[in-house]
């Protein structure tokens, strides 16, 4: 997954003045500030909600409700079958079963990392900015160092330098979220600067308001949309690095998560045997979540820049409009001749 | 000039960083790095001299009794001197000759398919940006599906369509094994048909990244005042996508490169395990599992060095596209 | 005064317009539709100066896109005709043409100014480069060297030195970046020139030396001006005639000189009183501005 960076701010020159306007004229309320925090359901947020929705209670309740992951059969690498629903292991081993389980952990490791690597983010993009100064060039260079520096190498040293038997859950935890901050605290850092230099702000500062009032106040709330955007990008991130970890091997110890699947199942030859049935399954999870979190974020992305929404909105219109003025051109131009 | 200055300035700092983390890592860690170390090199048959023991411990400290920054100072010297030192798992290779063998592998697989993915990513990305709004455009979500897509996963997916199934291009290692490396034509074949599935997972797993990210600047750049400008003064449409559009809509790429590089370098590592492709990243792989501390520090520092000099490249290339950066404040 | 004996005071010329508009709607199309251009009908002399005075959202700029087309959808023209008489005797509809006949008709004929350079000037690309994609696009017969001696001369004939050619947008002043418009416009020494707020951006004092040279452009090579602005004081200076827009429509229309001394509209009479001036008693315009009586709007 590389590059799914936010959207900068475009700047469409449209109807806005006019549709205000119109709608002042028509005396219609405009709507309240809260309801305007939430996203406008489309069809591809509906279809993000519910994959990530269905994936994750698939985590949750799934577990419950499967047979045991860990029974030993002696029925080896059978496919999907009515008794296994996604075919058994090279042990035997119900294919679903194992899956719920895995589902479930990676979702665990994935929102303690996201949650790990935004407040270390946030921490060094917003605080730094607002400070400004020497605290601002020196975090700043902090972070930029940290996101130059690769981060699945380091991560790798580091497991490989703790023994086998301390790579716990934390362990991994805390360091995938320290490798992965770095991205999201540049762009914080952005927006926190860009609002900072706003006439409210300064006029909070200005009024002699204490920083962390004003930071509380006037700054978070506008945040609030940007710090779910790379929360949401930090879940994916946390997700495949640990998928990726696991799979070679070097996870957390004792937990069981998409990417362990997928490294016994290369272990177990699942590839050279055809056992489709126990390596494409985890791998789409991974794959479909990352996809239904991705589409809540253009959702996000529009609140974060109201005008993308126009954007969207336009679209049609767009096409209505043009397609009546070609035609129109046309008729007349037919009636001239 | 200041702008180039300044980002040389930069990576110097980044790679002082990269190698005080090296440094720093297997001594803050619990265990005994330099213990398992020996230990394993006995087993294979080295012998361990006092001066062995030494060489280790400036690399991965012990309970020597000299003052941290003193041990600091050393190593440091050690490392521009190019003495890595002596890897276990390849015993008695020096380090620096491990990884000379397996970086132009890596480079070459990563390189190409980076440029590969980045060209194609663009370019694909200002024609679905240019016109919103038709089918094309309503397919932009699925490519987040893409853009998911773990890289391992995929490369599975490949060798089971590519290699075991259709039987079409081999499923591990670099070259064929019975050539000799070379600069020879057979040699040369041989290594594209080995290096053709690793490549192809690469670029199928990043393209995703940069075509998202073109297409959403051209739809913001497409709303800009230059390019009604350009389209008053009557020009081309060809023109304006070219010199007005894309040339403003894909500088965030560009500066955006070292995060898409690092996602790039994470998945060529996972790649290589998959397909044993001989480079850095599978070398990585088998030290850590055969706990070959030395080759581990060694190849996390030049992996960083080459990622620090490919993001140099591209920070210098792009104050050259952006004119702005050379502002004299 | 009728339209034809204000223009046969400005110039001698054979033909009475170089455009005529007729009957112009324009309507976003969204939701609810909203109508920006109502039914505007005017004709525009050949090297004549004609005002375009209104407040923010009158429609004005919407007006001058439609006329060379650069309206975007959702905004559509939905009726009416936009004719260009061409110096050499032919009419043009301009809604008829098509997508290589309006490129070519672009520039050559018909040129524009837009507000605020600073953005109107690609950032990336040097002055020389966009003054010569002009040329290389319109007048493919000239060589580089030609090209390059063109772009220079236009540059000092707006007051800009040459060298400034190797220039980025973002190295030049605000006033300097308007200067590079205006010269980028008059390229291709064309019949009619659309300028959008040129000057709003700008320090008073940099506006007027602008203006003295758009007039004296104008004077020297002879091409019509539709000058937009809200600024109506400024209006009454320099054009010849002057439109009053007011939500869309065309509600006064008459030479600078009549609508200074006798507006007819209410609304016209309202703007002239709205700006406060350099003589008379001091306090007065507070006082005394806005008794007029304000015009209804709703």
């Amino acid at each position: 997954m590389t590059n799914l960076a936010p959207r900068t701010e475009p700047n469409v020159p449209d109807a806005t003045m006019a549709l205000a306007t119109a709608a002042a004229e028509r005396g219609r309320k405009p709507r309240s500030p809260w309801r305007m925090m939430l996203p406008t359901m489309t069809p591809w947020l509906a279809f993000g909600l519910v994959l990530v929705g269905g994936i994750a209670l698939f985590g949750i309740i799934g577990p419950l409700l499967v047979q045991d992951p860990t029974t030993i059969r002696d029925s080896g690498l059978q496919p999907p079958s009515a008794e296994h629903i996604l075919g058994t292991t090279q042990t035997g081993q119900d294919v679903f079963a194992q899956l719920a389980f895995a589902t479930a952990g990676s979702l665990q490791i994935g929102l303690i990392v996201g949650v790990l690597a935004t407040i270390l983010s946030a921490f060094f993009g917003i605080l730094g900015a607002y400070i400004g100064g020497f605290a601002d060039e020196a975090f700043s260079l902090f972070s930029n160092v940290f996101l130059v520096i690769p981060g699945l190498p380091l991560v790798i040293v580091i497991s490989g330098f703790v023994p086998q038997a301390q790579r716990g859950l934390w362990t991994i935890a805390v360091v995938l979220a320290i490798t992965g901050w770095a991205a999201s605290s540049r762009v914080l850092r952005a927006q926190t600067l860009s609002i900072r230099n706003r006439d409210y702000v300064a006029a909070s500062r200005v009024a002699g308001e204490r920083a962390g009032r004003v930071i509380a106040v006037e700054i978070l709330p506008n945040l609030l949309p940007v710090l779910a955007s790379q929360f949401v990008f930090a879940v994916i991130a946390a997700i495949l690095g640990e998928a990726g970890l696991s799979f070679l091997g070097l996870g957390a110890s004792n937990s069981s998560t998409l990417g362990t699947m997928l490294f016994y199942a290369q272990n177990g030859f699942a590839l050279s045997l055809g056992a489709w049935w126990w390596f494409v399954p985890p791998g789409l999870i991974i794959a479909l979540f990352g996809m239904g979190l991705s589409l809540i974020n253009f959702s996000i992305d529009e609140i974060i820049n109201p005008k993308l929404k126009n954007v969207r909105l336009h679209r049609k219109r767009a096409r209505v409009a043009a397609r009546l003025e070609r035609s129109r051109v046309t008729r007349e131009r037919k009636a001239a001749a | 000039m200041n702008y180039f200055v300044r980002k040389l300035g930069f990576y110097l700092i980044a790679l002082w960083a990269a190698l005080t983390l090296n440094f720093l890592i297997p001594r803050l860690l619990p265990g005994n790095p330099v213990d398992i170390l020996l230990a394993k090199l006995q087993q294979r048959g080295g012998i361990v001299t006092p001066d062995t023991r030494k060489a280790y411990e400036l690399l991965l400290g012990g309970d020597s009794s000299e003052p941290l920054l003193v041990q600091y100072w050393n190593y440091l010297i050690n490392i521009f001197r190019g003495d890595l030192g002596v890897s276990v798992s390849y015993f008695p290779t020096p380090v620096i000759e491990v990884i000379n063998t397996s970086l132009p592998w890596t480079i070459v697989l990563v390189g190409v398919s980076t440029v590969l993915a980045t060209v194609n990513g663009v370019a694909l990305g200002a024609i679905v940006g240019w016109k919103p709004g038709t089918w094309l455009d309503s397919l932009i979500p699925a490519t987040t599906l893409l853009a998911a897509v773990p890289y391992f996963w995929l490369a599975l997916l490949l060798v089971y369509f590519f290699a075991s199934t259709l039987k079409l291009f081999p499923s591990q290692g670099g070259y064929d094994v019975i050539l000799d490396p070379g600069f020879s034509w057979e040699f040369i074949a041989s290594a594209i048909q080995y290096g053709f599935l690793p490549a192809l997972t690469i670029v199928i797993a990043s393209v995703g990244g940069w075509l998202l990210g073109m297409r959403n600047m051209m739809v913001s750049t497409l709303s800009e005042d230059y390019i009604l400008t350009a389209q008053a003064k009557g020009l081309s449409p060809g023109r304006i996508l070219r010199h007005y559009a894309a040339r403003n809509a894909v500088l965030p790429s560009v500066a955006g490169f070292a995060i898409s590089l690092g996602f790039v370098v994470s998945g060529s590592i996972v790649t290589e395990q998959v397909f044993s492709y001989p480079g850095i990243g599978s070398k990585l792989l088998s030290a850590v599992t055969n706990n070959d501390y030395a080759l581990m520090q060694g190849l996390f520092l030049f992996i960083t060095l080459a990622v620090l000099v490919a993001n140099l490249i591209v920070d210098l290339f792009y104050g050259l596209i952006d004119p702005r950066t050379r502002v004299n404040a | 005064m009728t339209i034809s004996e204000e223009t046969r005071t400005r110039t001698g010329s054979d033909r009475p317009a170089v455009i005529s508009i007729e009957d112009l709607s324009v309507v976003y199309e969204v939701d609810h539709p909203v109508t920006a251009v109502k039914n505007a009908s005017f004709s525009l002399a050949p090297g004549e100066i004609l005002g375009l005075a209104g407040e923010s959202g009158c429609g004005k700029t919407t007006l001058a896109y439609a006329i060379n087309r650069l309206h975007k959808p959702p905004a559509r023209i939905s009726s009416g005709s936009i004719t260009f008489h061409d110096r050499d005797g032919s009419d043009l509809d301009l809604m008829a043409l098509n997508e290589d006949q309006l490129r070519a008709f672009r520039w050559t004929k018909l040129s524009m100014v837009f507000q605020g350079a600073m953005n109107a000037l690609n950032p990336v690309t040097t002055v020389r480069a966009q003054l010569d994609d002009v040329l290389l696009t319109h007048r493919p017969e000239m060589s580089k060297k030609e090209r390059t001696q063109r772009a220079g001369d236009v540059l000092e004939r707006v007051g800009v030195d040459r060298r400034r050619l190797h220039s980025y947008p973002h190295e030049l002043s605000g006033g300097m970046r308007q200067r590079v418009m205006i010269a980028m416009a008059m390229l291709l020494e064309p019949q009619v020139m659309i300028m959008d707020e040129p000057t709003t951006a700008l320090d008073v004092v940099v506006q007027r030396d602008i203006l003295r040279e758009i007039v004296r452009l104008r004077d020297e090579l002879d091409f019509a001006v539709i000058f937009i602005t809200h600024d109506l004081p400024l209006l009454l200076e320099i054009s010849d005639r002057i439109a009053i827009m007011l939500r869309g429509e065309i509600v006064e229309l008459g030479t600078a000189d009549r609508i200074y001394r006798a507006p007819e509209h209410e609304y016209t009479r309202q703007l002239l009183s709205s700006f406060p001036s350099l003589s008379g008693s001091r306090g007065a315009f507070i006082r005394t501005g806005d008794d007029e009586g304000q015009v209804q709007r709703s």
